[in-house]
């Protein structure tokens, strides 16, 4: 089974060459067999790498310990789901992940591309084909997940134990689906660069790939986010870790390129601007990979570091950005410029939300390079964390939040700010109630806290007020209205969404970072302790013998007032013998959007143990948040003009408006 | 306004906006990037009191000392000079004796480091990077094979 993975890995290699050759030059000669190879390669490519990555997975699940990733990543004693997981636990197998979800989508496109022009649809394969290629060429030369071990040990080496965890099923695959799933827009903006031509259809086609990337990247780093929270026992939700900032760079562009898609689809403008973004945020894609995969940076996503794996994708890397960005430089001319407009419009809008974005990327790349940058050139050793991007992220993103309820509300072509300010005094009038009420009612709230507490229903009423415009709530007859309502476009509906899901997780953001409560202290069993109004009794440890790990649980009940246990909350000390390596559960109980948050220190000796305690009010909502944007993508993808299948033009239509440019 | 005036005020505008992103980035990297030192390196910098960096090194075998509660203070050393470090919170799940570790903070008035925040490695084959680098530049790293 394992030497058929790896023959299945070969194959798909020479698969991919084929995809990337044939389609790229039966649309050069106009040969309409040679790019209907394009599908069928591309199709059996991802049933190949399906196939081998089942075996790897077989491999794991069966504790094959005579493949060597299996025996340094898993043990026999690893509960089953650990031992799934486990498979894209460690370099080799997450590179395999990689380029199985590369797959996935080019054979997404080959399967649902039908109303495609034939030279794209065979172009956007051969590009995918391309990095498909570059991908398994490096698994295969650098990091093959199949070298066999001879001989055979009897035991593995263990998962590493931080990664045992049913994070591991979530945040990997979710974050890969949406890094990689903006390879298809990398794809397409490469092949428009190829056909020379780029129009209003194009953003058509792009988008629902973008939206679908964009929804799955900001589920990857919301649960990434969540698995640090709980599972690091350091109780923050985000570090400014490098590894962090690469997946959120993509993210920051992939949320302007979803912006600047609309402009094109809609108004024919932003045309180049548009196909840069798509290039751009497959770059940084790339670059997380590499950042993340290279062991340029330590951190619990470097598995193992090996110099020629930093090289080999430094160079893959190079050749995709330096080359996508060459062909822009040349054939971005020869494109047609898209209209103008006025600056005061819902195009005007959405160009400075792309200003802002792509300037708070460039920011957060810079501050993620410059430690690299200055440790290559000078030898000086930097970190740059927290306070940079506070003061850097931090006064580009309030602005931004500021307008964002205008942008929806702006008429296209030519907007009246005036008109939509007046729209907008309900929503303005109770964020400023929000800061009031929460400046003065709620103990110990700053200024800040409270602007932000406003900020946060200022972007959540804003949302409902577009919604409630548009059915025209107030102004018809109630059951009109609700009809309205309720046929609005789907993409009303998400854009809605995605920015009350975005105000939610402001209020998470700011409910965290300003009302936080945080107690450290030394407990010993029967001792009671109040927290924001919570009263914990600290009951003892209990020391339990896992499947592979054994742990000293701190038992913590909850009181209510009248001193009777509510809840039991456990908290515990692991310790995993096989890589001799202690990690900590948090104990977390969750009241209504907040929650409760114990991890355990040290034991003194005597039964006591210090313990750290956090409150922290509105915590889900940053998570919470999170889904809803997913959600607004979600729906939006569901809109009539996106959904797969929908006629996109007559051909006789298209033959007329889409003249070839030489 | 005529319609070229119109977008060149809209271009000056975005190079404003970029030139004043621009000019707070590097502001805030000049100001807000704390540097990496190992103790014997402290010899030859140049710090402002108060100046926030990272400090790395081993920790030093029979150094740690437990104080009331959570205070902890132990010594950080790179085999040439130490550093002795003071720390109020609960330790990673990895700090050892003789185990490579980052704290990061800045000086008190009595020479002691006061450190915010302690990193250690978070696997047994991980050292902090830079840890790793400056001991074997030191010649002092062994390669801890399993």
């Amino acid at each position: 089974m394992v030497e058929t993975g790896h023959f299945a890995l070969i194959l798909a290699l020479v698969l991919s060459l084929v995809q990337s050759l044939v389609p790229l030059y039966g649309a050069h000669k106009g040969d309409a067999r040679l790019m209907a190879v394009g599908g069928p390669v591309t199709v059996t490519g991802f049933a190949m790498i399906a196939l081998s990555f089942a075996a790897l997975t077989v491999a794991y699940v069966q504790s094959d310990f005579s493949v060597t990733n299996v025996w340094e990543n898993s043990h026999s004693l690893q509960p089953l789901i650990y031992k799934f997981t486990g498979t894209w636990g460690n370099h080799e197998g997450s590179m395999l992940l990689w380029v199985l979800i590369l797959s996935f989508f080019g054979a997404l496109v080959a399967a649902f591309g039908g109303n495609l022009p034939a030279t794209l649809r065979a172009n956007v394969l051969a590009v995918q084909g391309w990095i498909g290629t570059a991908f398994l060429l490096f698994i295969l030369i650098t990091s093959n997940p199949f070298a066999r071990l001879v001989p055979a040990p009897i035991e593995g080496k263990d998962l590493n134990p931080i990664l045992q965890d049913i994070g591991l099923a979530v945040h990997p695959p979710l974050l890969y689906l949406g890094y990689v799933g903006f390879s298809v827009c990398f794809s397409f903006a490469v092949a428009a660069l190829i056909e020379g031509r780029i129009d209003a259809a194009w953003a058509r086609w792009v988008r629902p790939w973008t939206l679908a990337a964009w929804v799955f990247l900001t589920g990857g780093i919301a649960m990434g986010s969540y698995w640090a929270y709980y599972e690091l026992g350091w109780g923050g939700f985000w570090f400014w870790d490098p590894v962090e900032n690469a997946s959120f760079m993509p993210w920051l562009s992939g949320t302007a390129l979803l912006h600047s898609a609309i402009v094109m689809e809609k108004r024919s403008a932003l045309k180049i601007w548009t196909l840069l973004l798509a290039i751009l945020t497959f770059s940084l894609s790339l670059l997380g990979t590499f950042l993340v995969r290279s062991g340029v940076l330590t951190s619990v996503h470097s598995f193992a570091s090996d110099p020629s794996r930093g090289v080999f994708i430094l160079c893959i890397l190079t050749l995709f950005i330096g080359g996508s960005l060459a062909l822009f430089a040349l054939r971005a001319s020869s494109l047609t410029a898209g209209g103008i407009f006025h600056p005061i419009s819902r195009e005007g809008a959405l160009v400075l939300n792309n200003l802002f974005l792509t300037t708070a990327t460039a920011t957060v790349l810079i501050g993620t390079l410059y430690p690299l940058i200055v440790e290559a050139m000078f030898g000086d050793k930097i970190s740059v964390g927290e306070p940079f991007f506070n003061l850097t992220f931090g006064p580009l993103m309030i602005p931004l939040l500021v307008v964002v309820p205008f942008g929806p509300l702006l008429a296209w072509k030519r907007g009246d700010v005036f008109a939509v300010a007046q729209r907008l005094m309900f929503a303005f009038g109770a964020a400023l109630l929000a800061v009031l009420v929460t400046y003065l009612f709620i103990d110990g709230a700053s200024v800040f806290a409270a602007l932000g507490a406003g900020l946060a229903a200022w972007l959540v009423l804003g949302a409902l007020t577009d919604l409630a415009l548009k059915a025209g709530i107030g102004n018809v007859a109630p059951d009109v209205a609700l009809r309205r309502f309720l046929g609005l476009p789907r993409s009303v509906f998400g854009t809605a969404i995605a920015h009350l899901g975005l105000g939610l997780t402001l209020l998470g953001i700011v409910g965290v970072l300003s009302f936080e409560k945080e107690a450290i202290l030394v407990m010993k069993p029967g001792q009671v302790m109040e927290i924001s109004g919570h009263s914990l009794r600290f009951d003892g440890l209990t020391p339990v013998r896992g499947p592979n790990f054994t742990e000293e649980q701190g038992n913590f009940s909850l009181l209510d007032a009248g001193g009777q246990p509510s809840a039991v909350i456990m908290s515990s000390k692991r310790f995993y013998p096989v890589r001799q390596m202690p990690t900590t559960e948090a104990g977390i109980k969750t009241m209504w959007l907040s929650q409760l948050y114990i991890s355990l220190g040290d034991e003194a000796g005597d039964g006591s143990v210090v313990v750290r305690v956090w409150w922290k009010p509105l915590v889900t909502l940053i998570w919470g948040g999170s889904l809803v944007m997913m959600l607004g993508g979600f729906v939006s993808l569901l809109d009539r003009r996106l959904r797969v299948g929908a006629p996109a033009r007559r051909k006789s239509a298209q033959a007329k408006t889409s003249p070839v440019t030489p | 306004m005529t319609r070229k005036q119109k977008r060149l005020s809209v271009i000056a505008g975005a190079l404003a906006f970029l030139g004043a992103a621009t000019a707070l980035t590097f502001y805030a990297l000049g100001q807000k990037a704390s540097y990496f030192y190992m103790p014997a390196d402290l010899q030859t910098a140049t710090l402002q009191p108060g100046q926030r960096i990272r400090l790395g090194g081993l920790v030093e075998g029979g150094s740690i000392v437990r104080g009331q509660g959570t205070q902890v203070e132990f010594s950080v050393t790179d085999s040439e000079k130490t550093v002795k470090v003071r720390y109020t919170g609960i330790l990673p799940d990895l700090f050892r004796e003789g185990q490579g570790v980052i704290t990061e903070g800045s000086f008190g008035p009595d020479n002691e480091f006061i450190a915010d925040s302690v990193l250690a490695k978070h696997d047994e084959n991980y050292m902090p990077k830079e840890v790793a680098d400056s001991l074997k530049a030191k010649g002092v790293w062994q390669e801890t094979t399993q």
